[in-house]
């Protein structure tokens, strides 16, 4: 095992009825590390995704996280993997019923057991910091879509994670909002936070990406440095889809 | 004709379209009631007209009699009030332990899913009289110690037991009408399967079946006088003792109205929070 390797995916199969997503993938990511995951819809990013935070059981092969966290293990700690690992989605996903507030205090109030107090305080700090303060007392409907999925980073870095999953959180967005999401996440690679970034937006993951993974046919086609991979891709799979989409 | 600044924050409608769009509504409304009026006329005609009518006026629609015995019906209907407050709240907590009974998805609590659904097919299966028939005259023959043998206690059991089942199917429904997204995200914060019901399905399913709980409330109150063919004294068998005695059915139209008066408001609210829910929803999007 990779001793370098804080998340260690090796040899992970997941299917849907008779349709293998994930295909045998084996993937390295360093602690602190921004990890950009690339690839036509379809080719297993955001399943991948979701098994590292174990909200998919895989069919075959690990996860590990910390070279001691197995994730994929049967009897595997669920809330203690979740506490470790935040995920934002595509679509939000806020609690409708819930004020921002209340949406953000939820996982520490009721999964770390800290107080009312302290988890507001955590969570105005949060706010600030996201420039979302007027929002504290909205309800989601109230939001626009950047300001929603800027409420759903913090929601999941109120529970103070060591690694953020990023599923094409600006997929939903107009174009107009991409940005204000993508500066919270530039701030949170500043920060030192280990980073795994499922992504359509290439310049994005250029500056970004310590490492560009080319998912395609549910395995790692083709990885390395953001230069490498973009200026320089060695498959003709990589440099079509690279074509494609520039 | 002065046109407002181009991103001034005003509404303007053209006040000739504005003229021409007020005659037409007030057109429509004179076109309406018109209508109404004339409808209800030639209901008025066809009815006062038939050969029976003079007679059914005596039976059914008598002043004197309606005087005479509305007081009475209005205190008996007391007795439907207490059957229904009784019953409602009983009727939410056996609706919505069944519901959740049935998506409790451990291997362990699989008798209680069985037993879950076993109560739903069977209690939703048979109509509500024959289960009043059956509670209210088979319990007490039983003549269990410690079991009430009272006809207004067995009457609104059944009534609870049979709205129970309805209403646990309300309640599954609502659970389903949240989307799964909801569940990934609340799970990935950490929380637990029950958190997850308890802080985020739930709120949010009790919420989208509001509306059609009221509708069978709304049935429950009138389903209250169905207690009558056990024999306590509730407004329809007050108006059934009235009846006979006089030989007037008068009575039995003091009874509907009695509900009416209930049924009518409430049902008005159910169509208010249903339009209400409808827009939150619309406005709430994906988020």
């Amino acid at each position: 095992m990779n001793q370098d390797s804080f998340i260690t995916v090796d040899g992970v199969w997941k299917s849907f009825d008779a349709h293998a997503v994930l295909r045998g993938i084996s993937l390295n990511v360093a602690a602190h590390s921004a990890t950009v995951l690339i690839g036509a819809s379809g080719s297993g990013k955001s399943t991948l995704l979701r098994c590292i935070n174990a909200l998919e059981t895989v069919d075959a092969g690990s996860i590990v996280v910390d070279q001691e966290l197995d994730v994929t293990a049967f009897d595997a700690d669920f809330d203690a993997i979740r506490r470790r690992i935040g995920i934002v989605f595509q679509s939000y996903n806020l609690f409708p019923h819930m004020k921002v507030l209340e949406n953000i205090t939820l996982g520490p109030i009721r999964v770390l057991k800290k107080s009312r107090k302290e988890s507001v305080d955590t969570a105005m700090e949060l706010l600030r910091r996201f420039g979302l303060e007027a929002k504290t007392h909205d309800y989601p409907d109230r939001l626009s879509g950047g300001q929603a999925q800027r409420v759903a980073i913090v929601r999941a870095l109120a529970m103070e994670p060591e690694i953020m999953l990023f599923d094409e959180i600006t997929s939903a967005l107009d174009p107009m909002l991409v940005g204000e999401v993508l500066d919270s996440v530039r701030e949170l690679r500043a920060g030192g936070l280990t980073i795994v970034m499922a992504t359509h937006e290439m310049s994005f993951a250029k500056e970004i990406a310590d490492q560009v993974c080319f998912l395609h046919d549910g395995v790692v086609w083709e990885s390395g440095s953001a230069a490498s991979v973009f200026s320089n891709p060695q498959r003709p799979e990589t440099q079509g889809f690279l074509h494609r989409v520039n | 004709m002065n046109t407002p600044a181009p991103g001034a924050d005003t509404v303007f409608v053209d006040p000739l379209r504005q003229e021409r769009s007020r005659k037409k509504a007030r057109r429509d409304a004179l076109i309406g009631i018109g209508s109404l009026l004339g409808f209800v006329a030639v209901i008025v005609l066809l009815v006062g007209r038939s050969s029976g009518w003079e007679t059914v006026q005596k039976t059914f629609f008598n002043g004197d009699q309606f005087v005479e015995s509305f007081p009475g019906l209005v205190q008996a209907f007391w007795l439907n009030v207490r059957i229904f407050l009784i019953a409602q709240p009983l009727i939410l907590i056996i609706g919505l332990l069944v519901a959740l009974a049935r998506t409790v998805k451990s291997p362990i609590f699989l008798p209680i899913r069985v037993l879950a659904t076993l109560y739903v097919d069977i209690l939703r299966g048979v109509p509500t009289i024959l289960i009043i028939f059956l509670l209210g005259f088979g319990m007490p023959a039983l003549q269990l110690p410690g079991v009430p043998s009272d006809a207004i206690f067995w009457g609104t059991a059944a009534l609870v037991l049979s709205y129970g089942a309805y209403v646990a199917e309300v309640f599954r429904a609502g659970i389903g009408s949240v989307h799964p997204s909801q569940t990934m995200a609340a799970r990935s914060l950490g929380l637990s399967s029950f958190q997850t019901n308890r802080f985020v399905v739930l709120p949010q399913a009790i919420r989208n079946v509001t509306p059609p709980l009221l509708n069978d409330f709304i049935s429950l109150q009138k389903d209250t006088a169905l207690v009558a063919v056990l024999g306590p004294i509730e407004v329809l068998r007050r108006a059934q003792i009235d009846t006979s005695s006089n030989f007037n059915y008068t009575p039995y139209v003091g009874a509907a109205l009695i509900f009416i008066a209930l049924t009518i408001p409430m049902t008005r609210f159910a169509d208010w929070m249903q339009v209400r829910s409808s827009r939150k929803r619309r406005a709430g999007g994906v988020a």
